[in-house]
Parts: C-alpha cells; structure tokens; sequence
C-alpha cells in the first residue's frame, strides 16, 4: 500500500519509493528509506498534507508525494510517547 | 561499495592555492556547513560576531555568507557560512554550491582549509549522514554536535570521544545559543596542521574508512552504525511539543488560530508600522530642510535638498515596516510556527500554484513588496521561490495607498453602496485590493504552467520542535536584513533620485534652473504625452508617473508641484484640480495603472540581490507596466463610452 493511504495513529515499514532520482535523494536523507518505521502522526486541517515521523524528526508530505511511497504495515505498536490524535 | 581513507591534512594544505602567500600549514578560510535546523546560523553569528558580510554566490541565488571570526578573536581566519544541506548529493543548488566551495572550485572563494560540521545532537543518527560525504573529502574537519544542553537536559547521550575515534575527526558538544564548549572550536582552529598539530597530539586520530557520498542507503547504514557503536541515545521528543501541535494543528482550531496571528501581524504593521513611516518621512523631512537651509550656495541646497537627501529618504521611510515585518517573521520562524502556518496554508497557496511557505512573505507585500521578497529565503524550491517574488509587488503595498486615497476622495463620491452597508469609497479601495490579488493570481498560474512549469523539488517540510525565541537572535536577524536592504536597495536609490533630479532641473536658463513643468522631464512628460492621451492621463500625469519611477507615493508630491505651479488651479486644492483636469475614466484609470505597475525602484534593487540577475527584475519590470498600460487603457475607454 502506499503511504498516503496510512491511517493516523498508526505505523508503517517504508518497502519502496518509487521517485525522480534527485526526490528520492533528499527524501532518503530526510529518512524516508526502505525498513525505516513511520508513524502517520496529523493531518493539516485542511486534510493534507500529512505530518510524518520518521528517525525522531517530522515531516510533512502532500499527497501527491507520500503516495509514490509504499510501505507495509507493521505491528500495531504505537510507541509510548506518541499520544492518540 | 568503494572506501576511502581520508588524506592526512598536510597533504591538503599542500594543495591550498594559499600556500605561497600564507605561512605553510595555517589555517586561512574555514568552512561551516551543516543541515537546516541544525543551528548553524546561531553559531555562525556566535563565531564572527557582527562582523559579516552577504553576497551572491556568482550565477546562482544561493545566498554567500562569510565573515571574519571575530567572535572568538581571531579576525585572520575567514569564516563561510555554507548553504544548510541534507546531503552533498542530489541536484539542489545548495548543494552544489556547497561541494563547489569544500572542492575550491567555487570561483572567487578561496578553498577551505577547514571544515566545521555542526550537527544537532537531537537527531543525530539522521544527521551524520551528512557528515559522512564531508569527511571523506579529507580537509581538516572538526564535528560540533549541537544543542548539546537540550539533549542532555532531555535525557539524551553521546560519547563524544568514542564518536571522534569513529570518525577519525576531533568531536565537541557545544550550545551555539548559549556560547557553551566555543573554546573546543578555538583549539581545533590554533593547529597548524601537520604531524605537530596539537589535535594530533590530544586526540588519537586513527585513519579510517568512510563511505563514498554517493549512495544515501550506504550512508544511512554507516551513520546509524556510527551511532549505535557510540551509544548515543536520541533524547525523548518533548511531549509539549506534540501536545502544542495538537491544538495548533487542530482541525478548528489550527486555522483559527492562524488567522488571529496573520490577522495580529497585519494589524499590527498597518497601525504600528504605518504611522512610524509617516513620522520618520516628516521627521526626515524637517531635517532636510534644516540642513539644505544652513548651506549658502542655493543651487548645492537644491542638490542637498531634492537630489540626495530625497533618496535618502525615500529608502529610510521603508526602514520601519521592515524592522516590523522582519520582527514578526523572525518570532513566527524561530518560535517553529513559521513551519505550521506553511503546513496551514499549503493548501490554499498550491491551489495558484505556490506552496505553504510563501504564504507569510505574500501576505507581507500586502505592507511592503521588500521585506516580502526577501523573506522568500524560507522557500528551498528555487521555482516556487522565483515564482513567489515576481508577484509579490502585485500586492497592494502601502506605498500606493497615498494615490489611491487622493483618486477616490477626489473622484468617488461618498455614497453607500448596498443599503448603509459599504461606502462607495472603501467599495472602490477593496476592488482595488482585489484587483492586485487577481493579478498576483493570474501571473503565478501563468509562471507555473510556462516559465517555472515542472517543479522537480516536492513541497517536503520539516516541522521543527517549538522553542523560544531569544532576543540575541531576533537583533541580529533584523540588523543583518536592514543593513542590508540599506546597503543593496540604498545605493540604488540614492542614484536614481539623483539622476531625476538632475533631469528635473535641466536645462540650465542664464545659470538658473528649469521649473519642472519646462525641465528635461516635463518634456518628457509632454513627450509621452500621446501615448498617455489614450488611457486618460495628461502630460501632468506623465511626469508624475516618470518620477514616481523611484517609489509610488512620490506621485503624490509630484502632482502637488505641478499644479502648485499652476495659474489656472493655483487656488484650488489638489483634489480639485485634478478634477478640474482630468475625466473620472482617468482618475479611475490612473488607480488602476498604479495597481499592477512596477513604480517601485526599492523592490526592484532587491529583485535584482534575491534572483542574482538583471534578467528577472527587467522581465517583472516590463511585464508589470505593460500589464498597467493595458488595464489603464481598457479601464478608461470602457468607462468613456459608459458614462
């Protein structure tokens, strides 16, 4: 499944990223890299974009991105600090 | 995977072009670089003190920062500031820029000797991706690990001696905000590379291999090997943070809250900022008066007077909406709400083609085009960027306030529109607003689908933790902008009002000056005249708009003098007499121009410092006027075949 698709609140496995080679460069640098964890943590009011976590630091994505992103979908685990939206 | 043992620094010494002009092996340039967030600015501030200097770097718009380290008394050591980058790879101008300086194949930058690589201790594993590619360049480098305090007070840990043996490079925890562990930098800096390097000596520097740049997956699984081989722990994520987030970002309440901070902003420069412009602009010119008066030759009191101290003042007027603007700017970015209003407003801005971040720099031009074009710094996509600054000036700027109020109080009659519900007047101000709006709308949907069209950088945004902003950082932020709008736009402007001036005295008759109307610029004025006729404005109109080429409001002032000059309107105020002179079509017509016209020298100076290039302020140029010229035309020949 794609990224954009994640729930918020829950947690996914980043499997691939399928993006323009310099994209996938900062993206990758940001964390965005395959077997990294992600948690869906908000959307902007205005229903996109959408707030990630990715290696302790949060990124917002549009739509349009996070869903050339796919992942799969780990154990439901939320950790301990993350509070319920 | 290939590997590299980084090259002694003797060996890079050797190299330096410096060699035969500074004693071998010394330090002369050193360089910083380090990711957004990471507080490089705030140690570059805290290194050089006040003493630096920006520029361009040649042919790009990637801002040029280096200063003598003045801070930590060392004024023979230069310091560049490098772009703050995610990574040496990719195609991002940043960082191209940034592996050019660190190659020494940036021209006009001298090759670094050493490298400072300041990264926030916070998140370090995702950090030290970056430090990787650097390292393995070879120069001499230290790694400053950043918000050192934070993370500890947070519960992080990190073993900075194990981290310099894994790096093969001196490590130091530092707090720039607070000057903490400074005089570890000092140290690193006293070596005069070589085998006798005091560094050398204290710190048992092994070769060791480090990954190429290329492969980010490479480097991830070195840095978090690194990181885990050091036992650093990441601090826990501040709940407050989160909690902050959850009300700001709220469905509801984000939003409200949002506008009651754009709404408090606005407000505050329009009631603030304004009358502070107005005082300074009569305060200005009282004293320019007084000064003119006390020089006895009359034709240098004219020179004084309108040639050089009305460019002063022209540019000074700006200085407080500025401050302002930039004082708001700078406590939205460094409180980390800069970046929620962005996630806020993304929507609405992709809607015409921008992204979230140039929400505040346009709702900055709504006060003044300059500030709002240089506050475009906190756009990474260079289209997006550009796209923002050419239609910044579309915004109705303060500055052409003064033209419209005069139009409408002479021309609209005060008449409620719809019931009792809406002047006739503020109805025609609000079109206006509208009317620039529209335009800015048109123009960034017209950019985005030819010129800046295949945006390749998505809209990624990093969501900072909130912090307080410190009062050291704000002084210096708005000290950095104004001095150098001061300087850029400054001279600029003093040469231009210069040169009108001169063409509004010239010809010289028996040694006297022209009056305006008979001056190299009235015949100008009467010279446009024809091609002014057809959207309604006179040869009087003409000279306005020439001269109003320097800022917007001086029409205003031009108008007055032309007609104070007058015998035939000599009596009448200014109202009347442009009533007396012109047909309703033109006064409506000339409101119009002033809307979509580029009559601002200011925010041109600064187009031309923020793109680099002539090009784009000479296309916004003539795309703004001919655009006026046009509106100007269709607005008066529909309303003369209406009324």
């Amino acid at each position: 499944m794609a990224l954009s698709e994640v729930e918020v609140g829950t947690s996914a496995v980043v499997a691939s990223l399928e993006l323009p080679h310099d994209i996938l460069d900062h993206l990758m640098h940001l964390g965005f890299l395959p077997e990294a964890i992600i948690d869906v943590l908000r959307r902007a009011p205005a229903g996109d974009p959408t707030v990630y976590r990715v290696e302790g630091a949060e990124i917002a994505l549009r739509r349009e991105t996070a869903r050339h992103i796919q992942v799969r979908r780990t154990v439901q685990n939320p950790d301990q600090t993350r509070e319920q939206p | 995977m290939s590997c590299h043992a980084p090259s002694p620094p003797p060996a890079v010494l050797e190299e330096s072009p410096l060699k035969s002009v500074q004693p071998r092996g010394r330090f002369r340039t050193i360089a910083l670089i380090g990711p957004p967030n990471s507080g490089k600015s705030t140690l570059f501030n805290r290194l050089t003190g006040l003493r630096q200097k920006v520029a361009n770097y040649p042919g790009v718009t990637v801002e040029q920062r280096f200063g003598r380290m003045s801070g930590i008394r060392r004024h023979d050591l230069t310091l560049i500031d490098l772009p703050g980058i995610y990574s040496l790879g990719g195609y991002s101008e940043d960082a191209r820029v940034a592996v050019d300086v660190l190659k020494g194949e940036m021209p006009g930058t001298p090759r670094p000797d050493a490298v400072l690589i300041v990264l926030d201790a916070l998140n370090l594993s995702r950090q030290l991706m970056l430090a990787g590619p650097i390292l393995a360049m070879g120069l001499p480098t230290m790694v400053l690990l950043n918000m050192a305090d934070l993370m500890e007070s947070r519960g992080g840990v990190v073993d900075p001696l194990a981290l310099a043996q894994e790096l093969g490079r001196p490590v130091a925890l530092i707090s720039a905000a607070r000057g903490t562990g400074i005089d570890a930098i000092e140290r690193f800096l006293q070596q005069r590379g070589g085998a006798n390097s005091e560094i050398a000596r204290t710190l048992p520097v092994i070769p060791i291999e480090l990954p190429v740049l290329q492969n980010p997956g490479e480097c991830r699984r070195w840095a978090s090997q690194v990181s885990s081989r050091t036992k650093y722990k990441a601090p826990a994520s501040p709940l407050w943070t989160r909690r902050l987030d959850s009300v700001l970002l709220h469905r509801v309440w984000g939003p409200l809250i949002f506008l009651t901070v754009v709404v408090t902003v606005f407000q505050a420069v329009f009631t603030v900022g304004q009358p502070l412009s107005d005082w300074m602009g009569n305060g200005l010119t009282l004293l320019g008066t007084k000064v003119a008066h006390t020089i006895p030759v009359p034709w240098l009191q004219e020179l004084v007077r309108n040639g050089l101290w009305n460019g002063v003042q022209a540019v000074l007027v700006f200085l407080p909406q500025i401050l302002l603007l930039f004082l708001f700017i700078g406590i939205l970015e460094d409180s980390g709400y800069l970046a929620r209003a962005a996630l806020i407003a993304d929507r609405l801005m992709r809607s015409i083609g921008l992204n979230g971040k140039a929400f505040i720099p346009l709702l900055s031009a709504y006060a003044c085009a300059v500030p709002a074009i240089m506050a475009t710094r906190t756009i990474e996509n260079k289209r997006d960027r550009l796209a923002t600054i050419l239609v910044a000036p579309f915004m109705t700027c303060s500055a052409r306030l003064p033209i419209y109020t005069l139009i409408i109080a002479a021309f609209i009659p005060n008449r409620p529109v719809l019931g009792s519900l809406i002047g006739m007047r503020a109805c025609v101000m609000l079109s206006l607003y509208v009317l620039g709006f529209l335009a800015a709308l048109l123009t960034a949907k017209l950019l985005k689908s030819s010129v800046l069209k295949a945006s390749s950088a998505p809209f990624v945004l990093e969501l900072p933790q909130y912090r307080w902003p410190t009062v050291r950082s704000l002084s210096l932020r708005l000290y950095d902008r104004s001095a150098l709008f001061l300087k850029k736009a400054g001279t600029i402007i003093l040469a231009v009002s210069f040169v009108l001036w001169v063409l509004s005295i010239l010809p010289l008759h028996n040694g006297h000056f022209s009056d305006l109307a008979g001056s190299v610029i009235g015949k100008l004025g009467h010279l446009v005249e024809p091609a002014l006729r057809p959207l309604g404005f006179n040869w009087k109109i003409g000279i306005g708009l020439l001269s109003s080429i320097i800022a917007r409001e001086v029409i205003v002032g031009t108008l007055g003098t032309l007609y104070g000059v007058d015998p035939n309107t000599q009596a009448l105020s200014l109202q009347a007499a442009l009533r007396h002179d012109m047909t309703i079509g033109g006064a409506i017509a000339l409101v119009v121009f002033f809307a979509f016209a580029m009559q601002c020298t200011s925010t041109l100076a600064v187009v031309r410092r923020e793109t680099n290039s002539l090009r784009w302020p000479v296309i916004q140029f003539c795309y703004m006027s001919g655009l006026a010229y046009i509106a100007a035309l269709l607005t008066n020949q529909i309303l003369l075949h209406l009324l």
